[in-house]
């Protein structure tokens, strides 16, 4: 995770980018290929919007910001997400 | 010009020439003869500020932090329960380091209720981050003020500041004051100019939401700045000396401690009565000294170590308790001479207005002497059994 050190911890607006909140993370959301059916459910899930679509349309979640709260897991119809603790 | 005056007039008018341009607060006694006075000024334009009328303390000291997030030079005075009400707004104010200056008439905390003095409510705020200064006298408290806004707006601090008096005994009493022109205070304080401010035109965020990762980080920048500002304060109370003639380049008084044996730490209005009972006790043969602490926060721990590295015995009048411990400052001065095995002992004093007389003072020294102490001096009988 980056972010400035501001005085009083102020910030210039607009940093969402900047604060790369998947260091929150404990769990980290595994797409798996093979199972996948390419429904979109967990693109249009995401509350954080960090899952895209890949030029085969399947799903990509981009790790910087995921901050793995599991609902694409938990809702993927297909079962093709998997949640795996990750060590740090 | 020299004149007399009560203690919190004084004030008033010692803030008034720091030029505040937003001032919110709260009347609670003993505290409200000087908001009512710069509430005052501020009707007859004497002074040009904004004077906002809130219903608590809560929203006086909110006030001022969003004024002094917007760039203002800001003040507020309270005491007690009321700057127990500020609590929160107090680590706030702190952290999103806007130098705030604040006066404290000290007076004891409820329950039970009392009105009267004591130095419970700000040593209460010690760990909030606002730099605590104590005034002996009415000049004292008047002077600290200028300094105070001085030293809180540098830029390697940028920490709040509260100036301590003593509740009725400083603040409702009149003496003379030696007050400084307008034009004085202007040559030594110079407008504050903010680093950062809110402004819609240039729009930053303050105080955001920080995750473990990096809150550790900027409670060790503020700490890095509370102990900066042992150096600031020592500057501008040299400048102030070189200036006006009042030297506060120590943050520490000493006094007649040179040869001292038995040494008395104390802060505040209490130590008037603490040299005079000093001097009568020298005037006996007895070798006793007084280490004043002017500054709470920053501790002057190196300077106490300095100071009382010679005698034999400390003894600490505390006006607070940190029940189930020690006064606060007994533990500090601890700390500060750990190691040194010289025997420290603490005297709670004078809560809720107790008064203390010059034989209270001998009577401490005598329990010192002979290695009795960390007690409640003065007790009642009936709560001993």
């Amino acid at each position: 995770m980056t972010m400035t050190l501001g005085l009083g911890c102020s910030s210039r607006p607009g940093t969402s980018r900047v604060n790369r909140t998947g260091s929150w993370r404990t769990f980290r959301p595994v797409f798996l290929r093979d199972k996948c059916t390419k429904c979109r459910l967990c693109i249009q899930l995401c509350p954080e919007g960090c899952i895209m679509e890949e030029s085969e349309g399947f799903p990509v979640p981009d790790y910087d910001y995921c901050k793995g709260c599991g609902l694409c897991a938990e809702e993927c119809p297909a079962e093709a997400i998997e949640m795996q603790k990750e060590e740090k | 010009m020299m004149e007399i005056m009560e203690g919190s007039h004084a004030v008033a008018h010692a803030v008034r020439m720091c030029r505040p341009e937003v001032i919110a607060a709260y009347p609670i006694t003993p505290q409200t003869h000087i908001v009512e006075a710069l509430a005052e000024m501020v009707a007859n334009c004497s002074l040009d500020a904004e004077y906002i009328t809130v219903e608590s303390e809560f929203s006086a000291l909110s006030a001022c932090l969003g004024a002094s997030a917007a760039g203002s030079r800001v003040y507020s005075a309270t005491t007690s329960q009321g700057l127990a009400l500020m609590f929160e707004v107090c680590f706030n104010t702190a952290g999103l380091r806007l130098p705030v200056v604040m006066s404290i008439v000290n007076r004891a905390l409820g329950a039970p209720l009392s009105i009267w003095n004591d130095q419970q409510d700000s040593i209460s705020l010690r760990d909030s981050g606002w730099l605590q200064f104590y005034a002996e006298d009415n000049q004292e408290a008047t002077d600290l003020h200028y300094i105070a806004y001085r030293v809180a707006e540098d830029k390697s601090v940028l920490l709040p500041a509260f100036v301590c008096l003593d509740g009725f005994i400083l603040s409702h009493t009149y003496e003379p004051v030696e007050m400084l022109t307008q034009e004085q205070v202007d040559s030594y304080l110079p407008p504050y100019s903010p680093v950062q401010r809110l402004d819609s035109k240039n729009p930053i965020s303050i105080g955001l939401f920080t995750s473990p990762d990096y809150y550790m980080e900027f409670r060790y920048e503020m700490d890095r700045a509370m102990k900066a500002s042992s150096q600031v304060i020592r500057e501008a109370g040299r400048r102030f000396g070189e200036m006006f003639g009042r030297d506060y380049s120590n943050l520490v008084e000493e006094y007649r401690l040179d040869d001292a044996e038995c040494a008395i730490v104390a802060m505040g209005s209490i130590c008037g009565t603490v040299k005079d009972a000093i001097d009568e006790m020298r005037g006996d043969g007895q070798k006793v000294g007084l280490l004043r602490i002017r500054t709470f926060r920053p501790f002057p721990g190196e300077e106490m170590k300095k100071a009382l590295s010679g005698v034999s015995s400390v003894a600490v009048l505390d006006k607070n308790i940190s029940l189930g411990a020690k006064g606060a400052v007994a533990l500090e001065v601890r700390d500060a001479l750990y190691g040194s095995g010289i025997p420290i002992l603490d005297y709670i004093i004078a809560l809720g207005g107790r008064d203390v007389a010059k034989k209270d003072i001998k009577s401490v020294v005598k329990m010192a002497m002979a290695g009795k102490g960390d007690l409640f001096y003065g007790l009642r009988g009936e709560v001993l059994g």
